[in-house]
């Protein structure tokens, strides 16, 4: 019965729908609709329509992705015996629910109860110290890129926590660059897809690069030649909310279409930094493309001199990480998209608009 | 036993009455405890709810795609979030808010779908849940116009009404026949039968397993095939054991029953936007069911009743098929679709009951007539006629 069923269905559409014969062509199509005496395709049909429904409570939430564009944690700074700079960040695990787009909570894993954790921002040559305390209901730890000893690995017998207690990290920043952190509890895939990642740029130590100290200066936060810059950290990454290893929502900074609904704010005249990571768990690679523009690109941000010069794309493993530069001041002012160039990635949330303006209002 | 005295009865009365509140008084108790101390919560483990979504119509128009959904969860259903082909697209829900437990509600989407090609839908539920439906191939779905109601009549009266007005057409012919050929003709209805009978029992419990959990498609089929099958047999049986035009009125009803079920099948599938090859299907379902114009005219042979009481058969056996494609193509879920195959199964068993039985005292044998060659031989070629012409109509 059920060929039945198909086939009548075949004999009456075989009467009734004669441009099923013409097949391809999405315009071919709709015009073919349309002089069946279908509608032809309606306002409503256009880009505009291809979003999630709603907005995300931020308030709720306890964070806002485009304020965390900006949000940089810097410690608390002091000084040591030996005349060097102290840098204590205070980190907490917590589960949290999360709301990561309209509608749909996550039961995420949290440093500092936001996902992605505190951009952590410090300078090269300071001694680091991170008091990390777990609040959670599992083991964590935070394992930063960068260069440390074994003990200060975050890995499991190198300051993996159990719920409850504490553990401090301490090492050198060093080197310079944009880096990351993430928890290296067991099961790995699963700490990580769960929230725990965040942002960790290491400044140059202008005094250090002589024969660079502008381009250091700029990068170092507090310099009034940083101050020149718009500063942005994107984390991208994703969620499986269904647990069938595979995103159902794609994002910078969590939450999926959050600046396409809130365009990202640029006054023309001031480049633009980007501290770009990649976190995106089960999908091995993840990019960035920028309409109607080019960058230079700081592939690790380890050097102070581009790696990729004039480019509108770059691609980026797990963990990867760089700094994009450009400009829009050649630019009329207006909206220009960014995202990543697999399509199925912007088509379920990332993807955003910069708005360019004369000015700050 | 003794006779008792009034008093003892009232005693024993008295007694019954109690023994009769004790397990309700129990029953009562365990209910109130059972709310009030909740001893269930120490199961709860904070997992999710369970949740269910079952799609039960798609509507393709001008508008883009509209989603009937079923709510099967153990909690209200809140859907937050629709994906088309891996791309979030904005929607509206009717009635809005969360969907309570069997509940349904209707999903629109302004999404500009391609004719002729496949869509994956992917609803996302608050907890993140996804329930997927795909549109095999994408065609508009028939309005309610004048112009489709009519062309699906036509086809309607071509699969039920035409075939069994071909078959009551040998009716001439068929009362030339002598015993052994009568016999023949009755296994033949009912080898034609069996096959029908399988066939809306299996394509039911197809159709079940699409509904939403809460219908237990499976129960529900077999439920309403005994139940149909059980109020025939009494309405038929009311007045003695039926023959002759009461037996055809029974054998069309059956049929009738059946062809609604396909219909209704036919016209669900239709509305989904089911589409394959052509003509030669529905001549082929026509062929199918010739057969059953010559089941319904075997026990009438010896009558000479008036050409309305064959149009009256041919209407009660083919017509619902135009009533089943209309309903169908308008307004059904996979758990209306099954509950009129089961029906119209239950009262294809009752038919083959009664034809079996007036086989049996048409011949004075009784159950061995069941291993004469005609009977052997009518029961093989039902169901073999039945077999070879369905397999014309299988995609």
């Amino acid at each position: 019965m059920g060929g039945l069923a198909a086939a009548g269905g075949t004999a009456i559409c075989a009467g009734a729908a004669p441009a099923q014969i013409a097949s391809h062509g999405g315009g071919h199509q709709m015009a073919a609709r349309a002089s069946e005496g279908m509608a032809a395709p309606m306002p409503a049909m256009g880009h505009g329509a291809m979003m999630t429904v709603g907005d995300v409570d931020n308030t709720a939430n306890g964070f806002d992705p485009t304020d965390m564009l900006t949000d940089w944690d810097t410690g608390t700074v002091s000084v040591l015996p030996d005349g060097r700079t102290l840098r204590t960040f205070e980190m907490a695990a917590e589960d949290r629910d999360i709301e990561i787009a309209p509608g749909i909570t996550f039961p995420a894993w949290t440093y500092n109860g936001r996902v992605p954790g505190p951009a952590l921002r410090a300078k090269e040559g300071e001694r680091l110290r991170i008091v990390f305390r777990n609040y959670a209901s599992h083991p964590h730890s935070i394992h930063f890129h960068g260069i440390h000893a074994a003990r200060m690995d975050g890995v499991p017998g190198a300051g993996m926590v159990d719920p409850g207690d504490e553990f401090v990290y301490e090492f050198d920043a060093k080197p310079f660059g944009c880096h990351l952190y993430h928890c290296h509890a067991m099961p790995l895939r699963r700490h990580i897809h769960k929230g725990m990642y965040g942002a960790f740029v290491i400044d140059p130590d202008p005094e250090r690069h002589p024969d660079q100290i502008d381009v250091a200066r700029s990068r170092l936060i507090g310099t009034p030649e940083n101050a020149g810059w718009q500063e942005l950290v994107m984390v991208m990454n994703a969620f499986d909310t269904n647990f069938d290893a595979e995103n159902e929502f794609y994002a910078v900074n969590t939450v999926a279409h959050a600046f396409m609904k809130r365009p990202i704010r640029i006054v023309k005249s001031k480049p633009v930094r980007i501290y770009l990571i990649n976190v995106i768990e089960f999908d091995p690679i993840n990019s960035f493309h920028l309409h109607a523009n080019f960058f230079d690109y700081y592939d690790q941000g380890t050097t102070l001199t581009p790696t990729l010069r004039t480019v509108d794309l770059i691609t980026q493993c797990q963990a990867q990480r760089g700094i994009l530069e450009f400009t829009f001041a050649e630019h009329e002012p207006g909206l220009y998209m960014f995202h990543p160039h697999q399509t199925e990635f912007t088509e379920l949330g990332w993807v955003g608009m910069f708005d360019v303006v004369e000015a700050l209002a | 036993m003794n006779e008792t005295l009034p008093r003892a009865a009232i005693r024993a009365a008295k007694t019954n009455l109690v023994w009769l509140a004790l397990p309700l008084i129990a029953l009562a108790i365990a209910v109130a405890w059972i709310l009030s101390a909740d001893p269930l919560s120490g199961f709860r483990n904070g997992a999710p709810p369970v949740e269910n979504l079952t799609f039960e119509r798609t509507v393709l128009d001008d508008s883009g795609l509209r989603l009937f959904v079923r709510a099967g969860g153990s909690e209200p259903m809140t859907v937050a979030q629709v994906q088309v082909d891996d791309a979030y697209w904005q929607f509206t829900q009717d009635p809005p808010g969360p969907i309570a437990r069997g509940k349904a509600a209707w999903l629109s989407l302004p999404f500009p779908w391609m004719l002729g090609e496949a869509h994956a839908l992917k609803v996302v539920t608050n907890t993140g849940a996804t329930f997927a439906h795909d549109i095999a191939v994408a065609v508009p779905t028939p309005q309610a116009t004048a112009g489709q109601l009519r062309l699906q009549a036509l086809v309607g009266i071509i699969v039920g009404i035409v075939p069994v007005a071909v078959g009551l057409m040998f009716y001439p012919l068929l009362r030339g026949v002598g015993q052994a050929g009568m016999a023949f003709l009755l296994s033949l209805t009912i080898g034609l039968l069996a096959f029908l009978l399988i066939d809306a029992s299996a394509e039911a419990l197809e159709l079940a397993s699409q509904a939403a959990a809460i219908f237990q498609g499976p129960v529900m089929v077999v439920l309403a095939g005994l139940g149909s099958f059980l109020l025939l047999m009494a309405i038929g049986r009311r007045g003695g054991v039926p023959t002759g035009l009461a037996l055809s009125t029974y054998i069309a009803l059956g049929i009738g029953l059946h062809n609604l079920g396909e219909g209704l099948a036919i016209g669900a599938a239709f509305a989904a936007g089911s589409a394959g090859l052509g003509t030669f299907l529905v001549l082929g379902f026509a062929l199918h069911n010739v057969t059953e114009g010559i089941g319904i005219a075997a026990p009438i042979l010896k009558q000479r009743p008036s050409l309305w009481v064959f149009v009256g058969l041919t209407l009660l056996a083919g017509g619902p098929a135009v009533i089943g494609m209309w309903l169908g193509s308008l307004a059904t879920s996979a758990q209306w679709s099954a509950l009129a195959l089961a029906i119209g199964a239950g009262a294809i068993l009752q038919v083959i009951v009664e034809v079996s039985a007036y086989l049996m005292r048409q011949s004075g044998k009784r159950i061995e007539v069941l291993l004469t060659p005609p009977v052997m031989s009518g029961l093989v070629a039902g169901v073999a006629f039945m077999y070879v012409t369905a397999a014309v109509v299988k995609i």
